[in-house]
C-alpha cells in the first residue's frame, strides 16, 4: 500500500448510486485440477502476455472475471462513502444549470432547459466516471499498488487485466449515467419510455471512454499527466458536443469538426430518445461510437504491452 | 589456493529432477544488455538462492523464467514447460512472493487470499479449505479480518508468502524475502521458508542480502552484469573460494603501519578500504601477533563469510 498516493482513486471515483446486492459475488469457473491431461498444444513463440489456449489446468476459464470481480469487490466495500460524492456532482451541474439557467432561458429547441440538458447529462457523467476509472484509479492499480503486477504471477496474461479493467471501468461509466437517468425519472425531468433506450448508449459510452482513458493510462508516469487530459481533451469535448447547448450555437468550422466526437455521437442519439422521439438516423452512431470503443482498447492494449515489455 | 575439500561440502551431484533449467539466457533493453547468457539449474526440493548486486539482472531473470518478458535468446524450462509459450499453465503451479509486498490495501487479509485464489480459478470451497490452514502457517490467524494497513512489515510479508501458498505450487519463487524487515521478522521469514523447504517445495529466492544466502541457500549462483560468476553450496563456495580467517585492521596508526609493513608477509590477500584494513589469512596467529601490541590499532578477527566471497567476486565499487 502507498501512502504518497495522491488520490485514493481506487476508494471509488465517479461512483453512481447503482445498488449493489448484498449477496456473496459470484463464484469464478469451477477450479481445474492440474492433473487435467494436456489438451493444448505448445506453441512456441507465442508472446508471454498473449493470447492463450483457454484450458490451461489451473487457469480459470474466463480468466478476465475474477480480475473484475476484484474491482467490484473493492467498489462494494467503498461504495457508501464514494457514491454521495459521486452521484452529488452530475446530479447538482444537472440541477442547477436545468433549473437555474433554465428560468431564464424560455426554451432550448423547443424544450424546457432541463430536459435538454439532461440527454447530455446523462452522456456526460457516464464519460467522464468511465476515464475517471480508467484513468486514476486503473493507474493505482497498475503502478502504485503494483495490483496488476501481482496478477500476473498467477495464470493471467495482460489482455486477462486489460478486459476486466475496460469493462470495469465501462460499468463504472454506467452506474454513473444510470444514476441520472433514475433522477430525470423521479424528478419527472422525463418519463418517456424511450428512456430505456438510452442503457445501451451508456454501454457505449462507458465503453469507448473507458478505451480511450486505458490509452493514457499507458503512457502515463504520474497522476499529473491525467490532469491534461481531463483539462485539455475532456472538457473542450463536453463543451463543443451538445450537453449545455446546441452544437449549431458554435461556430461552422468547429460544430462540424466536433459532430465526430464520441460524446457529440452520444449526446445525438440520447438528446431525442430523452425527448420521447425515435433518434431516427442517428442510431448509426451507436455503431461509430462501438468502432471508437474497439480502436480505443486495441490501442490500449498495443501501448499497455509495450509498458510493459520494458 | 587449494584447500582439501571436504567431501560432504562439494556440491552434491545434480541427479534429482530439475524443476527449473535455464541456458543461454539473453535479454536487453535498448543497448542494456540486463541479462547476458546466463544459465543455471535448480532441482526439486531445493532452496536455490540467486545473488547479485543492484542492476546485477536478478530481477530480469526472475521475469524471464515467469515468461513476464520474452527472453532475445536462451531456452527456459520451468516445471517441464518451455518458458515463455506455456507460461501460464506454469504459473498455474507456481508461487511468486514479489519484492514490493503488492498485497490489495482495500481489503482484509483473508479477502486478500480469497481474491488471489480466484486468479488461479479455485473454488470457494477450495479455498475455504485452504484459507486457515494458509492463515495458521503465516502466524496471522489472529489477524485474518485486520485491514492491511493494520499489519507490520513482518506480517504482511508473511502474507504475501501466504498468498503466494494459495495454490498449493511446488516451486516459490521470492524477491528479496526479508529486504526492510527488523531481524526478528527476519528470523520469522526464515523459519518458515525452511519448514516449506522441509515440505518438500522448491525455493528460488533473490537476495543482496548474504546472511540470508548462507543460512537458508542449499545451492546459489553469484550473478553480475548478466553473466554467472559463480556456483556452488554456500559452505564450499567459502572454503573453496576464500581464506577461512579475516582480520579487519582499523585506527590511527594504520596508514602509518601500512607504510613500513607489507601484510602479505602474514596473509594471502588484503584489500585496503577507506579507514579499514581487510587480511585473508590461512592462519591468523602469526598477523595476530604481529599487531598485538600496536594500541593505536584496533583488530577484530572473524571467519569467512559468503559476503567476503560475494565482494571478491563482484568488487566493492557502489551499485546504484
Amino acid at each position: 500500500m502507498d501512502s504518497n498516493r495522491p488520490n485514493r482513486a481506487d476508494r471509488g471515483g465517479n461512483d453512481a448510486g447503482a445498488v449493489e446486492s448484498a449477496g456473496a459475488p459470484p463464484a469464478p469457473a469451477a477450479s481445474a485440477p492440474r492433473t487435467l491431461p494436456s489438451r493444448t498444444v505448445p506453441s512456441p513463440g507465442t508472446p508471454p502476455s498473449g493470447s492463450v489456449p483457454s484450458v490451461v489446468p489451473g487457469r480459470p476459464r474466463f480468466a478476465f472475471v475474477p480480475v473484475y470481480l476484484r474491482n467490484l469487490l473493492v467498489w462494494r466495500k467503498l461504495a457508501v462513502a464514494s457514491v454521495l460524492g459521486n452521484i452529488a456532482e452530475p446530479l447538482i451541474t444537472l440541477l442547477a444549470f436545468g433549473y437555474g439557467l433554465g428560468r431564464l432561458l424560455e426554451q432550448v429547441d423547443g424544450t424546457p432547459y432541463i430536459t435538454y440538458l439532461a440527454a447530455g447529462s446523462v452522456c456526460m457523467s457516464t464519460a467522464m466516471a468511465a476515464s475517471f476509472e480508467a484513468l486514476y484509479s486503473a493507474f493505482s492499480r497498475m503502478h502504485v499498488q503494483r495490483t496488476w503486477e501481482s496478477i500476473l504471477n498467477a495464470p493471467m496474461t495482460l489482455s486477462d487485466v486489460l478486459v476486466a479493467e475496460w469493462l470495469w471501468a465501462a460499468t463504472k461509466g454506467a452506474f454513473s449515467g444510470l444514476a441520472i437517468l433514475v433522477v430525470i425519472f423521479v424528478l419527472d425531468i422525463s418519463r418517456a419510455p424511450e428512456l430505456l433506450l438510452l442503457v445501451p448508449v451508456i454501454a457505449m459510452v462507458g465503453l469507448t471512454f473507458a478505451g480511450i482513458g486505458l490509452c493514457f493510462n499507458a503512457l502515463a508516469r504520474g497522476y499529473d499527466f491525467f490532469t491534461y487530459y481531463f483539462t485539455l481533451v475532456l472538457t473542450p469535448m463536453i463543451f463543443v458536443s451538445g450537453v449545455y447547448y446546441p452544437r449549431e450555437q458554435l461556430p461552422d468550422w468547429i460544430s462540424s469538426w466536433a459532430s465526430a466526437l464520441p460524446l457529440a455521437l452520444a449526446v445525438d442519439v440520447a438528446r431525442p430518445l430523452v425527448l420521447g422521439r425515435p433518434p431516427g438516423e442517428a442510431w448509426w452512431h451507436l455503431v461509430v461510437l462501438g468502432v471508437y470503443a474497439c480502436l480505443g482498447f486495441a490501442l490500449a492494449s498495443r501501448l499497455t504491452r509495450r509498458r510493459f515489455a520494458r | 589456493m587449494s584447500l582439501p575439500e571436504d567431501p560432504s561440502l562439494v556440491d552434491a551431484p545434480i541427479t534429482a529432477e530439475p524443476v527449473l533449467e535455464v541456458t543461454g539466457l539473453r535479454k536487453a533493453f535498448g543497448t542494456m544488455t540486463a541479462v547476458d547468457g546466463l544459465g543455471f539449474r535448480v532441482s526439486r526440493g531445493e532452496c536455490f538462492g540467486l545473488l547479485g548486486p543492484n542492476g546485477a539482472g536478478k530481477s530480469t531473470t526472475l521475469k524471464l523464467v515467469l515468461g513476464l518478458l520474452s527472453p532475445d535468446a536462451g531456452e527456459i524450462r520451468l516445471l517441464g514447460e518451455p518458458i515463455p509459450a506455456q507460461a501460464q499453465r506454469a504459473r498455474a503451479r507456481v508461487g511468486v512472493v514479489p519484492q514490493a509486498d503488492a498485497l490489495d490495501p482495500d481489503f482484509t487479509v483473508t479477502e486478500n487470499l480469497v481474491v488471489y485464489g480466484r486468479y488461479f480459478g479455485l473454488s470457494r470451497a477450495v479455498l475455504e479449505e485452504r484459507i486457515p490452514a494458509l492463515l495458521e502457517f503465516a502466524g496471522l490467524a489472529a489477524k485474518r479480518t485486520a485491514r492491511i494497513d493494520e499489519l507490520s512489515g513482518g506480517m504482511k510479508r508473511r502474507l504475501t508468502i501466504a498468498r503466494a501458498l494459495v495454490n498449493d505450487p511446488e516451486i516459490l519463487f521470492l524477491d528479496e524475502p526479508t529486504t526492510g524487515l527488523d531481524p526478528q521478522a527476519r528470523h520469522l521469514i526464515w523459519d518458515r521458508l525452511r519448514s516449506l523447504v522441509s515440505r518438500g517445495k522448491t525455493i528460488v529466492l533473490t537476495t543482496h542480502f548474504m546472511e540470508e544466502a548462507e543460512r537458508l541457500c542449499t545451492r546459489l549462483a553469484v550473478v553480475d552484469h548478466g553473466r554467472l560468476v559463480l556456483e556452488g553450496a554456500p559452505e564450499a563456495l567459502i572454503a573453496r573460494e576464500i581464506e577461512p580467517h579475516v582480520l579487519e585492521v582499523t585506527g590511527d596508526g594504520l596508514r602509518d603501519w601500512l607504510r613500513h609493513n607489507d601484510p602479505l608477509r602474514w596473509c594471502t590477500r588484503h584489500e585496503h578500504v577507506g579507514e579499514t584494513l581487510f587480511a585473508y589469512c590461512t592462519d591468523p596467529s602469526a598477523m595476530l601477533a604481529a599487531l598485538s601490541d600496536l594500541k593505536s590499532l584496533r583488530v577484530v578477527q572473524r571467519r569467512a563469510t559468503l559476503e567476503d566471497v560475494f565482494l571478491k567476486l563482484t568488487g566493492r565499487d557502489l551499485r546504484d
